[in-house]
């Protein structure tokens, strides 16, 4: 098993025609996740053509669904109208929303987040890299890939990767996979203040799943996520935990690049998030070159 | 997206928040016209608008000491905004370079209440995001005027918040609730529930990252009036607000991250010597991280984005090299999907356009790496390669210090 998606997961790309949905649509079909129809709403009929693979378009979600069984959605969708994308998807009940897009204004996503409230659909996002179920063929093709992540750096396996940032989760899962670590899942949750999907939530998941055996859990400054994460995790998880905690240098109130990477109280430190990991049992790695050794020192695979 | 006090209550005002009546001005020449405008029965403030807080007590870098001055007459208001205009000042929050203050806030001095125990009549009013619930956060206090960071700390139950649901938006009991735990009741019960209901009603309409209204404060004659403004907005919202953007101060901010907004760069000035220049938020600051883990001292924040291209690197080491305390550059690129050999000539070109002559260690992972490495061994340049983050961090630390 893995978490939230699998080889086989049939996925919807929604902002397909746009260049940044069509270049990661063309990757996701390369890597062979099955990338089964487009949305770009005027757009329905036409049909967008990858290495002898057709994928049709269609105006809205929830045809797009019934017509192909689709169950989750990347959506690359420009910040303006992204909330909409995402509201959307919760609609058509799909399983899964994974907001890729960047620049999503506050208010909208406090009123998306609000709106999910009672429905099936989970968001994934947004301001994230997306997630990865490896697959087994050479350097782990044939897996599930929604989003922006390098599929190649990855290897099936059993360790969980769960973090804010994109390429923080891939120097993570590079260094797994050059160890000979493979992965089950790897969620990038983004870094906006907002967000549909925490870091307990996907730890609660790699938890039940019996493929993880390990967990690397990446955070930085700014909420209480990752602490809120921590305490659950000396409680209730069974599976050894690794974790690093970005922003030790950076200055108060600053917005340091992602929208909540801010330090607004004591609490938001990494300092403060690196004391708490280390109170609830989780190995934390000193530098970010240190991830998947700080996981191995507590759990040989 | 900040703005100064005197845009901030320009806006209240609009809203139908009440503010004390003030005119603010750029020149001199306009001090005498703009007091004109105003009753000066009870006093003037002058008040110096720059971007930061602590303006109160803070001190000019001439020593003329306070940002913010009572002034019974105009003439005394006069004298006092002349020797702000121009000067520089220094407060907790600028750093010790300051900020020069550019314009003067002159309004109406209030008539402060007091309390039965002597004390100014002073209240804290804020509205901001709670990222627990994703929902906006109403904070008030009884206790204004000073830091609520301070209050929070020493009588956290004088503290009272209310939770907005976003689907219906602040609810009139919600507004009740504030005004009865502030201790309102009469007359002015019914202007405080009016006050939070239309500051609730700015913060939501024009996408404020944060109101804060500190001191709130009720006058002898029994008003409630913002006597301060702090306002901020989410830069994500700014495009439907061509309003708000018409407010941006530029002589607030830095000019190295007002350049690197233009190349898509995110660029933060730091204090160190070790420069760097990375693609992704989380890396970059976990680059800093690391070079001052071995012991450097990083001198920016700088994230390229996806990108990193040849225009991209250029304008970064531009930027990079305006800092003069800058000594060595480390680059620090995980190209997952980016052609790491494409990567490596913008560099080598960047490096030609811009003549570096510091120490330079670049970290290449990801797609075609051996190329891109190859690529810089191969082009006569001393750029040292570095094989992990550590290894990189290790060897421009070592640079920087043999220097």
């Amino acid at each position: 098993m893995s978490i939230l998606v699998k080889e086989d997961t049939r996925i919807l790309v929604q902002g397909i025609t746009g260049d940044f949905g069509a270049r990661h649509a063309r990757l996701s079909l390369d890597y062979g996740s099955q990338v089964v129809a487009g949305v770009t709403p005027g757009k329905g009929g036409q049909v967008f053509e990858h290495a002898g693979k057709k994928v049709p378009i269609f105006n809205t979600v929830a045809e797009a669904a019934r017509q192909t069984g689709a169950t989750v959605s990347a959506i690359f969708v420009p910040p303006p109208f992204a909330a909409d994308a995402i509201l959307e998807c919760f609609d058509a009940d799909l399983d899964l929303a994974v907001a890729i897009t960047e620049g999503i204004p506050v208010r909208d996503m406090v009123r998306a987040k609000r709106a999910m409230a009672g429905r099936r659909t989970r968001l994934i996002g947004p301001n994230c890299p997306g997630l990865v179920t490896p697959g087994r063929g050479e350097k782990s093709s044939g897996g599930c890939r929604i989003g922006i992540a390098p599929g190649y750096i990855h290897k099936r396996g059993n360790v969980g990767v769960v973090s804010r940032s994109g390429t923080l989760t891939y120097e993570a899962v590079w260094q797994l996979t050059c160890r000979g670590k493979g992965q089950s899942t790897c969620v990038g949750i983004g870094g906006d203040p907002v967000n549909g999907t925490s870091h307990l939530d996907v730890i609660k998941l790699f938890n039940d799943d019996p493929e993880t055996e390990a967990i690397i859990m990446i955070g930085e400054i700014g909420g209480n996520a990752e602490v809120e994460a921590a305490r659950w995790i000396k409680a209730h998880c069974k599976k050894p935990v690794a974790g690093f905690i970005a922003g030790a240098t950076a200055p108060a109130g600053r917005r340091m690049g992602h929208a909540g990477a801010v330090i607004g109280g004591a609490e938001d430190t990494a300092a403060a998030k690196i004391k708490i990991f280390q109170e609830c049992g989780i190995s934390v790695a000193a530098t970010p070159s240190d991830m998947a050794d700080a996981l191995l020192r507590i759990w040989k695979g | 997206m900040n703005i100064h006090e005197y845009q901030a209550k320009a806006l209240f005002e609009k809203f139908g928040v009440a503010v004390p009546k003030g005119v603010a001005v750029q020149t001199a020449e306009e001090f005498a016209g703009a007091l004109a405008q105003l009753d000066g029965a009870g006093g003037y403030m002058v008040k110096s608008q720059i971007h930061a807080g602590g303006r109160g007590k803070g001190t000019f870098t001439d020593g003329f000491k306070g940002g913010v001055k009572f002034s019974p007459t105009k003439e005394k208001a006069i004298d006092n905004a002349k020797a702000m205009l121009g000067n520089t000042l220094v407060t907790a929050q600028t750093g010790e370079a300051g900020r020069k203050v550019q314009t003067i806030y002159f309004t109406e001095a209030a008539n402060l209440g007091k309390r039965p125990d002597g004390r100014d009549d002073e209240y804290y009013l804020a509205i901001l995001l709670d990222r627990a619930t994703s929902c906006p956060v109403i904070v008030a206090s009884t206790e204004g005027g000073m830091e609520i960071e301070h209050v929070a700390h020493h009588t956290p139950e004088k503290i009272f918040k209310v939770q907005v649901d976003p689907a219906v938006g602040l609810q009139a009991f919600q507004a009740r609730q504030i005004a009865f735990a502030l201790g309102f009741s009469g007359e002015l019960f019914k202007q405080c529930v009016t006050l939070v209901t239309k500051l609730y009603q700015f913060y939501w309409e024009k996408d404020c990252a944060m109101v804060e209204v500190n001191p709130l404060l009720v006058t002898k004659e029994g008003k409630l009036l913002a006597l301060d403004a702090k306002v901020s907005f989410d830069d994500n919202a700014l495009f439907r607000h061509p309003d708000v953007v018409a407010l941006r101060d530029l002589n607030e901010e830095d000019a190295k991250e007002i350049e690197a907004s233009k190349f898509g760069l995110s660029y933060i000035a730091l204090d160190g010597n070790i420069a760097c220049l990375v693609n992704g938020a989380g890396l970059a600051m976990s680059t800093m991280d690391i070079i001052q883990h071995f012991g450097g001292s990083p001198a920016n924040f700088l994230d390229v984005g996806g990108g990193a291209t040849k225009d991209q690197v250029t304008a970064a080491f531009k930027i990079i090299l305006g800092d003069a305390n800058v000594k060595g550059i480390l680059v620090n690129i995980f190209g997952g999907i980016m052609d790491c050999n494409v990567i490596a000539t913008g560099i080598i070109e960047a490096v030609k356009e811009t003549g570096l002559k510091l120490p330079l260690v670049v970290r290449l992972e990801g797609n075609n790496v051996e190329a891109g490495k190859a690529t810089l061994a191969a082009s006569g340049l001393t750029i040292v390669s570095g094989d992990s983050m550590a290894d990189a961090a290790q060897k421009i630390v070592k640079l920087v210090n043999a220097k």
